[in-house]
């Protein structure tokens, strides 16, 4: 009931025709994030709440193949680096349907974390139930998650930062920035942000 | 003779400069491709107009983005009360990867490069409900109103919106 009522007051408020719900399904900043259990390719099970001594993580939806995730693979492994001693690891989760997109299976997924040595997790969602729980829509998408009295509450939503192409000209790095305020205990000043990326490769529903 | 002798130099010289800009392989390049800012495209979308508008953002590298394409193409070319204008979001670095496959597929609507990757700044300004994710498709009726689609569309799917909004 609630779900519904907000769905018409945004349709209110748009006040035309619109097609999908692209923004309206998953979590909002506030939300509670759900907790998931998915094969990394570490071979182990990650999980939220199997992170130890962490004040939160760094959600991250992305995959092998697209031009803006590969774009920012050395940033990711950068965030991780910088933020995991600190409280913040990042968790990379590929949702991709390995039928449509060949590329981004469990066993590609491995190949590539080796060959740039991730140091995260990188887990395969292969039933999507995680991305569709969170509302992530493409590649790559960050939902960045602080521990609040046990919970882990959606802090951020959005993209890494504002160049993809150039990491020198990015002038708002947004996950960063937001990172510094909750370990500063400082509000969030951009709490989304969009990007254009890789639209999600879903599961074709058989009827 | 003193005339005519300008005239003949002026034609040859025209046809030097045509002959030579169509040997320069830039100015071979596809006539309706160009690069453009996100205000350009906001002065594009804003002009008037008595057809429907329709505006496909895609990527040469985006499979649901190719495998649509002809649908729209082919709508472009064949239904008059439809303008459509194929927004590349390519690397803007790089617009010998469009023109090469606009050559390839034989693409001949207009194609404009935005080249701008501050995305966050323009995106809601196309619709608010766009994730970012392409392909996405905006239609821009005679009346000013906005329909907005993100995803892939089949060919089916597309008619019948075209249809829907279409003067």
């Amino acid at each position: 009931m609630k779900n519904f009522i907000i769905i018409v007051l945004i349709f209110g408020f748009i006040g035309s025709h619109s097609y999908n719900f692209a923004q309206i399904q998953g979590y909002q900043i506030g939300d509670q994030a759900m907790d998931f259990k998915l094969p990394s390719v570490s071979g182990d099970q990650v999980s939220l709440s199997g992170l130890e001594n962490a004040k939160g993580a760094i959600v991250i939806f992305t995959c092998n193949t697209c031009p803006y995730a590969k774009a920012y693979e050395n940033r990711i492994i950068e965030l991780h680096e910088e933020y995991s001693p600190r409280g913040y690891p990042v968790i990379a989760i590929n949702s991709n349907d390995d039928q449509i997109s060949p590329g981004d299976s469990f066993e590609a997924m491995k190949v590539r974390a080796s060959e740039k040595d991730f140091p995260f997790d990188y887990a395969y969602d292969k039933d999507q139930k995680v991305i569709k729980a969170y509302g992530g829509m493409r590649t790559p998408h960050v939902y960045l998650l602080n521990k609040e009295e046990n919970k882990f509450v959606v802090s951020y939503i959005g993209a890494i930062d504002n160049n993809y192409q150039d990491p020198n000209s990015v002038s708002e790095a947004y996950v960063e920035n937001a990172v510094e305020a909750l370990l500063q205990n400082k509000n969030i000043e951009t709490k989304t942000t969009k990007a254009i990326g890789c639209g999600i490769k879903w599961t074709k529903e058989t009827d | 003779m003193l005339l005519k002798t300008p005239l003949l130099t002026g034609i040859f010289v025209c046809l030097i400069l045509i002959l030579g800009f169509n040997l320069s392989p830039h100015q071979a390049a596809d006539p309706n491709f160009k690069i453009i800012s996100f205000e350009e495209f906001e002065k594009l979308k804003s002009k008037e107009s008595n057809k429907l508008r329709v505006y496909n953002f895609w990527a040469t590298w985006c499979a649901p983005c190719v495998k649509e394409m002809p649908y729209f193409e082919a709508i472009g070319q064949n239904d008059a009360s439809v303008e459509l204008v194929f927004i590349s979001l390519d690397d803007g670095r790089k617009p010998g990867r469009v023109t090469t496959f606009l050559e390839k597929e034989n693409i001949k609507s207009p194609v404009y490069l935005l080249n701008d990757v501050d995305y966050n700044q323009w995106i809601d300004k196309i619709n608010p409900n766009w994730s970012g994710a392409i392909p996405a498709t905006l239609f821009v009726q005679p009346s000013g109103e906005n329909h907005f689609h993100e995803g892939e569309l089949d060919e089916s799917e597309l008619e019948a919106l075209i249809n829907k909004l279409k003067p």
